[in-house]
């Protein structure tokens, strides 16, 4: 990680120091010129946010400004406590998380070793290209993807495929129990080229020499999977899982804001924190339970990016991030 | 293996290494039905936009209209001001924040890649550290809003996505990994300043990041409705993903909030106003510009995916 250089304190006059930051100076102004605009730029929308985050400790009001208002301690905190959404808001913030992070590893890994096996390259680039396209297009449009097809009046699962199949339509906005089943699709479906081409990298990186030899002592394409492209590929997967496993408390907002188009009867399984955060400050208007909610996911999330990476650390430092 | 050794080759049962005949359809037939997957909910979203209202109203979404209609476009094609208006926005926000954003990482990935200049590691530090913590929603809310005073301005759906750590660091890496140090150190000795290095020999090396970088943020703003969702609460500055978010919430506002009102009095109150396909030929208006240019620009995203794996 990054050390600040120190100056040795032996020196015992400054002059020499003086010269040295002249020099420095003369050599690099230019450098910090062009930084300048970036720094700026963290400065106001990542550094400055930071130091904000004593709004939780307070109960702000607009009349005496954010550093005026009176010191409220942790009351924001056990208030947050108290409300029942703070345990549903984290379950399903993990429990979505999880289960992404399982099917982006195990879906777009067995995808991409598929497509390796094809031999034709334009039908596998073809594929590609294709199954690429639902990572391009933005959450509102994935709502109206959804909507299509659950539409209580229109939507073509109640209007055409459950009447086909002699089901009673289901008013899929208003069910509960099918959306821990629909968002985790919905998430595959539009990850699905991203990963896979991740995959597909690393696979193709992969010295032919190593089939060659396997081949030639007769090993099976499974054996070949298991003891060659797995193991080889490993770091790949390491890192990309170590990514989400890093943010696993940072849910998508747009999935669960746009895609269940806000209906309240969904909310104790499509609320996540960041819907949470949001909804209570932007539409609610209670800043003290907002910003004691995200205050909690930055620091959850802080830790949870160190212990992933040092997990990984101990299994293999080839494969960790710092 | 150059040497192949002919009697070991055919000694085994696969010298070509490839998969059985009927595995090998099998993988043919599962990825022609799932690159179908991909595409067939865009084309129901198409086909309700072509389909008379009527039919909508009794049959509902179906991959084939009973009645093909152009309605909808029609009544879309009386609201073309909004809409235009609405691809201006999101076309500026887009190439200004583009633009912007590729120079600002740019200037601030070559400093930081450089071995010689010492706080380059405490720079890359402050970089890397935004992407571990954050303040939250709240404050970053209020820095833009009562701070910076930026509340329904163009300025508010640009700003807050011009810096990326993460492309500060691929690009970074890239500069360390591609650009080799004699040939700055020759300019350097040749009197060329540490700009016009930048410029003159850098940047025309680094064609590939940058690409990857102005592709990814050009999608970024192009995608985005959350910042104007956040900051956005006037009728003037509506992206065109913030008009398709007004029309799902309420399918009223383009009947409320246009030309097209008049003509819906003219006709007598909501009676002709087709919502349901109007709604999805929107969508369609919306995204047929990417839809068409994904083609094209498609191997170079996925080109960039795999640009430069980040170390801290």
């Amino acid at each position: 990680m990054a050390q600040i250089e120190t100056i040795p304190i032996s020196e015992p006059m400054s002059k020499k120091r003086t010269q040295a930051l002249m020099l420095h100076i003369r050599n690099y102004w230019m450098f910090y010129l062009m930084l300048l605009p970036g720094v700026i730029l963290f400065v106001l929308n990542n550094y400055l946010p930071m130091f904000g985050i004593i709004i939780a400790f307070k109960t702000v009001n607009y009349t005496d400004g954010i550093l005026g208002s009176p010191w409220s301690g942790l009351s924001n905190f056990s208030y947050l406590f108290k409300t029942k959404d703070a345990w549903i808001i984290t379950r399903n913030t993990l429990g979505y998380n999880s289960l992404f992070i399982v099917l982006n590893l195990v879906v777009p890994l067995a995808f991409a070793l598929m497509l390796n096996e094809m031999r034709n390259r334009f039908l596998s680039k073809l594929h590609q290209t294709v199954m690429f396209l639902p990572y391009f297009l933005s959450m509102i449009v994935m709502s109206y993807l959804v909507f299509g097809f659950l539409s209580d009046e229109h939507g073509f699962m109640n209007s055409s495929l459950l009447p086909a199949l002699h089901l009673e339509p289901v008013r899929w906005y208003f069910t509960k129990e099918v959306w821990p089943i629909i968002l985790p699709l919905v998430n595959l479906w539009r990850g699905m080229g991203y990963y896979t081409v991740m995959y597909m990298a690393a696979i193709i990186g992969i010295d032919e020499e190593y089939y060659e030899a396997a081949t030639i002592d007769g090993a099976s394409k499974w054996q070949q999977m298991k003891s060659i492209t797995i193991p080889l590929i490993t770091p790949v997967l390491t890192i990309v899982t170590l990514l989400q496993v890093g943010r696993i408390f940072n849910a998508d907002f747009g999935l669960f804001f746009q895609v269940p188009r806000e209906s309240g009867v969904l909310f104790p399984v499509t609320n996540v924190i960041d819907t949470y955060v949001y909804r209570q400050f932007l539409t609610v208007g209670d800043i003290g339970l907002s910003s004691a909610a995200g205050l909690l996911q930055s620091v959850v999330g802080f830790l949870l990016v160190f212990l992933a990476n040092w997990v990984v650390r101990r299994y293999n430092r080839e494969n960790a991030l710092f | 293996m150059a040497h192949s050794n002919t009697a070991l080759a055919q000694a085994t049962s696969n010298p070509k290494n490839t998969l059985a005949a009927p595995v090998a359809i099998g993988i043919q037939l599962f990825f022609s039905i799932y690159s179908i997957l991909c595409l067939i909910p865009l084309v129901l979203l198409v086909m309700v936009s072509f389909s008379d209202e009527a039919s909508i109203i009794s049959g509902g979404y179906k991959f084939w209209p009973d009645h093909f209609s152009l309605a909808a476009y029609r009544f879309l094609g009386n609201d073309i001001g909004q809409i235009i208006h609405s691809y201006g926005i999101s076309i500026f926000v887009t190439v200004v924040g583009t633009a912007l954003s590729m120079i600002i990482i740019a200037l601030y990935a070559y400093p930081i890649s450089r071995p010689n200049f010492k706080p380059g590691k405490w720079f890359t530090f402050f970089a890397f550290f935004t992407m571990l913590f954050s303040g939250g929603l709240v404050p970053w809310y209020l820095v833009y809003v009562q701070f910076l005073d930026l509340k329904d301005t163009l300025w508010a759906l640009i700003m807050p996505n011009l810096m990326s750590a993460f492309w500060v660091l691929v690009t970074r890496t890239f500069f360390q990994q591609t650009i080799p140090g004699q040939v700055l150190e020759s300019a350097k000795i040749d009197g060329a300043g540490e700009l016009r290095i930048f410029w003159q020999i850098v940047l025309p090396l680094s064609m590939p990041v940058l690409a990857t970088v102005a592709l990814f943020q050009t999608l970024a703003y192009w995608n985005d409705w959350f910042l104007s969702l956040v900051f956005i609460s006037g009728e003037h500055n509506i992206s065109v993903q913030y008009l398709m978010y007004k029309m799902m919430a309420n399918i009223q506002y383009l009947a409320n909030n246009s030309t097209a009102r008049e003509a819906i009095a003219a006709a007598g109150g909501m009676v002709n106003f087709p919502s349901e396909t109007v709604r999805m030929a929107m969508v369609i208006v919306g995204i047929g510009p990417i839809v068409l240019a994904y083609p094209f620009f498609q191997k170079y995203f996925i080109r960039g995916l795999t640009v430069g794996a980040v170390k801290g």
